[in-house]
């Protein structure tokens, strides 16, 4: 699904060039659920970032469900990023005007879905997450862990190839956390391809597969026996 | 284009717009302020011309009147100082030598530029009032509203001399009881008895003349005091297309050579053009419509710039929303269009309102002024002005928006994400 090879970024910060990724090579298949790990300054949110096109790498070859990813404008970064990817972030980012029904609706009219389609299907993903009595609320009118399931169920709306989660129990207590990542690993049970960057180690053991990012390399990158959340919840 | 019609564009631009109710409040009153004033201004000052318009309706507008005086220089053997006497001769002689004009009526008077007013006596009510000399072509250079049963001077009234006489509203009321019918009525003029003909209205504006005339047909007039060809001055009109200043030249050069008058001999015929006044009335007028667009456009400008402003910090504060929205999909020409959609409609509905609440300003105006004695007469803003004030908001509010719009795609999604 995904292939990443050679991959480097560096910035330039005044004078000196932060090389942040130093060549990485790794492989995503589909159906996998992968933690990306490190200790901050690691490199993990700029390759999540360059995975999610939201970034662009200096060199390597990226490929996403066969598509080489290179020379993109914005606006082609944008149709790929609604086609391909779902996101998640530790902040949720849900747009605090929109309820609940709409925030998920949104990937959908950039997709121009009409609107009534929008909604069935905006209720339907919201229904997956538990929370469709809540539809027309406002996010500031949700609890931290309702807000990430929105934006899961946003994320998955598009029906995207990839799901980017970024943290996402990083602004939770832990009980919600693994709630969150009950929530994930169903998605993940249901065939979908998930990335989640995480600095917490009970967070990475839920997922099947570790990739540990230290100064812009892979230093370890293993399978392990997934921990099912629902055994805390 | 088709962009514009997707009801989708509009819901998400109406979600924006209605759920950031303040904003949108202090956007929509800057613009509306800004066309309020447009408005009330253009119609302002179109009712200050359609005023102007209204005072000068009752005389021709390229009329004038010419007199004679003195000569003050010597001429043809003639010394300087001389008194001069129009003739109504001199009358023939303009009408035949000027194309340039269309009525000329020689007119007699008396107490209004010097001599005493004539005497009226009706039983035992008395009154002094002007008294003209006339032609029934007066008329037509300037109008005289003539009451329901009563007619001008004709020219049977000339030819025969008849003692009939058009008095004014004033000594109707005067004169007669409230309830009597004027016409046919018999009052004495310096000891003559003569027959009222017709009650004329008084319009004001434009002229010596007041709600007090009396008009007696020229001929009468001239049996009456005495004066054989003698004219006082001549009221004159020139075709609409014609130059009124240059007829004005033509006409006192040809009563210069008709009165042996050096040609150089400024004093010698006195002259006043209502065409020029009235040009430069209207073009006070015209003065001060020009200004109060400029106003007007540099307050909507204001007011489009404040919109500019506040979309700029509201992209500001929504830079992580634009983001957001950029991560799920938005193309850059989608937000560009989002933000430049969104100033152009505040801006639509700011201008409509603006317009509705001028207009109605200018209505109550309108309303309160009515009766009012100041050239102010219905306040309307034209059409073409309207739709002109629409398209230049429209044009505003996109380059406004443009600002703002460059500038939520110029941030990068994942700077905009980052965002806190």
């Amino acid at each position: 699904m995904i292939e990443i090879k050679n991959l480097h970024k560096s910035y330039k910060m005044g004078s000196n060039t932060l090389h942040v990724l130093k060549g990485i090579n790794f492989s995503i298949d589909e159906g996998e659920l992968v933690a990306i790990m490190g200790s901050s300054g690691s490199g993990k949110s700029t390759l999540l970032n360059i995975l999610g096109m939201l970034d662009e790498a200096d060199s390597g070859d990226y490929t996403l469900d066969g598509v080489p990813i290179k020379n993109l404008d914005e606006t082609k970064a944008a149709k790929y990023r609604n086609k391909f990817l779902g996101f998640v972030f530790q902040s949720f980012n849900l747009i605090n005007y929109k309820s609940a029904m709409e925030n998920v609706a949104l990937p959908l009219y950039y997709q121009k879905v009409g609107r009534k389609e929008r909604q069935e299907k905006a209720l339907k993903y919201l229904e997956q997450v538990g929370l469709k009595e809540w539809a027309g609320h406002l996010p500031s009118e949700l609890s931290g862990g309702q807000k990430q399931r929105v934006a899961i169920a946003r994320a998955m709306a598009a029906e995207p190839k990839v799901l980017l989660a970024d943290e996402p129990t990083g602004a939770l207590d832990s009980k919600t956390s693994y709630e969150v990542m009950d929530l994930i690993q169903k998605i993940n049970d249901a065939g979908n391809t998930i990335l989640v960057v995480t600095h917490e180690p009970d967070i990475a053991n839920m997922c099947k597969r570790i990739v540990h990012l230290k100064d812009g390399v892979i230093v370890e990158d293993k399978k392990i026996k997934q921990v099912r959340a629902s055994a805390y919840v | 284009m088709r962009f514009l019609f997707d009801s989708n564009t509009w819901q998400e631009i109406f979600g924006s717009i209605g759920k950031n109710k303040t904003r949108t409040i202090i956007t929509i009153v800057g613009v509306l302020w800004g066309i309020f004033i447009y408005i009330a201004l253009a119609g302002s000052a179109k009712g200050l011309d359609n005023g102007f318009e209204k005072e000068f309706q009752s005389v021709a507008m390229n009329s004038m009147f010419v007199w004679a005086m003195r000569t003050s220089m010597p001429y043809d053997g003639y010394k300087t100082g001389r008194s001069l006497q129009l003739k109504l001769q001199d009358a023939e002689t303009i009408k035949n030598r000027v194309p340039a004009i269309q009525y000329i009526a020689p007119r007699n008077a008396k107490g209004v530029f010097g001599g005493e007013k004539a005497n009226i006596v009706r039983g035992q009510k008395t009154g002094s009032y002007a008294i003209y000399g006339d032609f029934p072509v007066y008329t037509k250079i300037s109008t005289k509203k003539i009451y329901d049963g009563g007619r001008f001077i004709n020219d049977e009234d000339i030819e025969q001399s008849r003692k009939v006489c058009v008095i004014g509203e004033r000594t109707q009321k005067e004169l007669f009881e409230k309830d009597e019918n004027p016409i046919g009525g018999y009052v004495r003029v310096d000891n003559i008895y003569f027959q009222v003909i017709g009650v004329h209205k008084y319009t004001p504006g434009g002229g010596f003349e007041s709600d007090g005339d009396i008009f007696i047909p020229f001929t009468t007039y001239k049996k009456l005091y005495n004066t054989g060809n003698n004219v006082d001055f001549f009221s004159i009109a020139a075709y609409d297309d014609a130059d009124v200043v240059k007829a004005e030249a033509d006409v006192k050069a040809i009563l210069k050579s008709e009165h042996h008058v050096d040609p150089k001999d400024e004093r010698a015929f006195g002259s006043f053009n209502l065409g020029e006044m009235f040009g430069k009335i209207m073009g006070f007028a015209r003065g001060m419509t020009f200004m109060s667009l400029v106003v007007g456009i540099a307050t909507i400008l204001a007011g489009v710039i404040g919109i500019g402003n506040i979309l700029l910090i509201s992209v500001k504060e929504r830079t992580k929303e634009l983001g957001v929205r950029r991560a799920l999909g938005a193309t850059p020409k989608e937000v560009r269009s989002q933000i430049i959609l969104e100033s152009v409609f505040l801006t639509m509905v700011a201008g409509i309102m603006g317009i509705i609440l001028g207009a109605g300003v200018l209505k109550l105006v309108g309303y309160l002024t009515k009766d009012i004695d100041m050239p102010y007469t219905n306040p309307t803003v034209p059409i073409p002005y309207v739709i002109g004030a629409l398209l230049i908001m429209v044009i505003l509010g996109t380059l406004i928006g443009l600002i703002p719009a460059q500038r939520a795609v110029s941030i990068k999604p994942i700077d905009a994400l980052r965002e806190e």
